[in-house]
């Protein structure tokens, strides 16, 4: 089995090539339907922001082991205009879909942890994880 | 988890065996605890295929795929399921912080009430929020009492900490205390100063002195105080024209003064005593005079919270601003 793999978001339909292969990723390592579902739904978000203020991007997915937990790592990145505030994001309600519990601080409730690095016309780098338990 | 599965399996299992009202209302309960217990949307649907995948093992390959379809759809509504408790808790959060907020600001605004055998002084402030946008400031000194009832326009949190400017403003000013027009000019120049021009503040300032029964007054773009004249029992208004504090550096104000003889009453109020409006039929300071004089012969604290309980009942229990009043009576 492939320990990594990623898809470069260039149209909209990449989006879901970017989902059906984190779907793949997250039954492989052994996640139930559901968090199967949270796991492409995060993915699905990451992409749609890439799609959306980036343009282009690419979606990376790996298989992570620590001691004797095993987990999945999504890296989305791109070299779009960045966020200019990254802790305003991560606040409820800030997302254009505001209140339905999307966006960003929904992705980081459906994983275990989530960072971002983003600099304003260099791009940004968004990494979730989520671990089997 | 396991010990929901096994629960949610019988409670299914006894359904699909006998119908009954009984299981239905066990059901129920079986949510709330979900519930209580922020199981999402997505976990539910999946308890509830793992048990129809036990009951129904034979037809269960035909509906497996329904069912996953269903736990991708509820992902989302388990994203605003959580996005609302985590608003729930940041909402929790900022109510307590307003809590502390607003012991700090009772402490600090605190005023004691000065009296004397020749004179009955009243308050009440009583905020519309936890916060107050209403000060109420006395001065007590052996020759004179003075007065300040400051209103800032707006309610709420940006109201009170300007309040707090003007507190700290009166109190630098305690030498100047008798002389309202000194106090309001210099109070107009820090105000203009320190707060955005979307903020006013009004202010009445009265200063009473005790061997003449002599009260004078000065305004800023305050609502005018009450005077009850015992002896020809009738009301006037305390008018003093001056503009509100902080708009224009060089305001001057102008004092006016009466004699207070026994049994007068000055009533100082703030606009959410007079700004009840339930049609434009009604003369709302009318409303108010009628009822300082319906218990004109009561002490001045007891007048306060008699205006207060009446106005709150006339507003069935919902003011409009924070409401503030002061009572003084010679005796
Ligand atoms: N990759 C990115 N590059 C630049 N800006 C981004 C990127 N991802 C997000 N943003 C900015 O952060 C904001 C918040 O994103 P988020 O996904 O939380 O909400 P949204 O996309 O506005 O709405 P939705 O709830 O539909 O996802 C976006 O409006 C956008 O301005
Ligand atoms: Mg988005």
């Amino acid at each position: 089995m492939q320990k990594k793999s990623s898809v470069e978001i260039v149209t909209e339909w990449d989006i879901v090539a970017a989902r059906q292969l984190g779907r793949n990723k997250a039954k492989e390592i052994g996640f139930g339907t559901v968090d199967q579902a949270r796991i492409t739904t995060a993915i699905s978000e990451l992409a749609r922001n890439i799609y959306l203020y980036a343009r282009f991007g690419n979606i990376h997915i790996e298989w992570i082991e620590e001691g004797d937990k095993k987990g999945i790592k999504i890296i989305a990145k791109d070299k779009g205009p960045g966020i200019e505030d990254v802790r305003k994001v991560l606040e409820d309600g800030y997302s254009t879909s505001g209140g339905l519990g999307a966006g960003l601080p929904g992705v980081k409730r459906l994983m275990d942890s989530m960072e971002i690095q983003s600099e304003i016309n260099k791009g940004t780098t968004i990494t979730i994880t989520k671990w089997l338990r | 988890m396991e010990d929901l599965e096994r629960e949610y399996h019988k409670i299914l299992a006894d359904y699909v065996k006998e119908q009954s009202e009984r299981t239905l209302y066990i059901g129920q309960n079986f949510v709330r605890q979900l519930i209580r217990r922020n199981i999402s949307p997505e976990d539910v649907v999946s308890l509830h295929k793992d048990a129809v995948e036990t009951i129904y093992p034979a037809q269960f390959d035909e509906l497996r795929l329904a069912y996953d379809f269903l736990i991708e759809m509820m992902v989302h509504y388990g994203m605003a399921m959580r996005e609302h408790q985590s608003l729930l808790q940041k909402q929790a959060e900022i109510q307590m912080e307003m809590n502390i907020a607003a012991n700090v600001q009772k402490t600090m605004l605190k005023t004691p009430i000065p009296s004397d055998m020749t004179i009955d002084i009243g308050m009440l402030s009583k905020p519309l929020k936890n916060v107050n946008g209403d000060y109420v400031h006395f001065i007590d000194d052996k020759k004179y009492i003075s007065v300040a009832v400051t209103d800032v326009v707006g309610k709420g949190v940006p109201a009170a900490l300007c309040m707090s400017m003007v507190k700290f403003g009166l109190e630098s000013m305690e030498e100047y205390a008798h002389d309202p027009e000194h106090v309001l000019g210099v109070l107009n120049r820090i105000v203009e100063r320190n707060v955005d021009d979307s903020m006013f503040i009004s202010m009445f300032y009265g200063c009473y002195l005790r061997e003449w029964g002599l009260f004078y007054y000065a305004s800023a773009g305050h609502e005018p105080a009450f005077l009850y004249r015992a002896e020809e029992n009738k009301f006037y208004d305390l008018e003093a024209k001056g503009m509100l504090l902080g708009i224009v550096p060089t305001t001057k104000y102008k004092r006016s003064e009466v004699l207070l003889e026994d049994g007068d009453i000055i009533v100082i109020v703030t606009d959410g005593v007079t700004e009840f409006r339930r049609d434009d039929t009604v003369d709302e300071r009318q409303v108010v005079a009628s009822l300082i004089h319906d218990v004109k012969g009561l002490p001045a604290q007891s007048i306060c919270e008699y205006l207060y309980s009446e106005l709150e009942e006339m507003q069935e229990f919902e003011l409009k601003d924070d409401f503030s009043v002061v009572v003084i009576k010679k005796v």
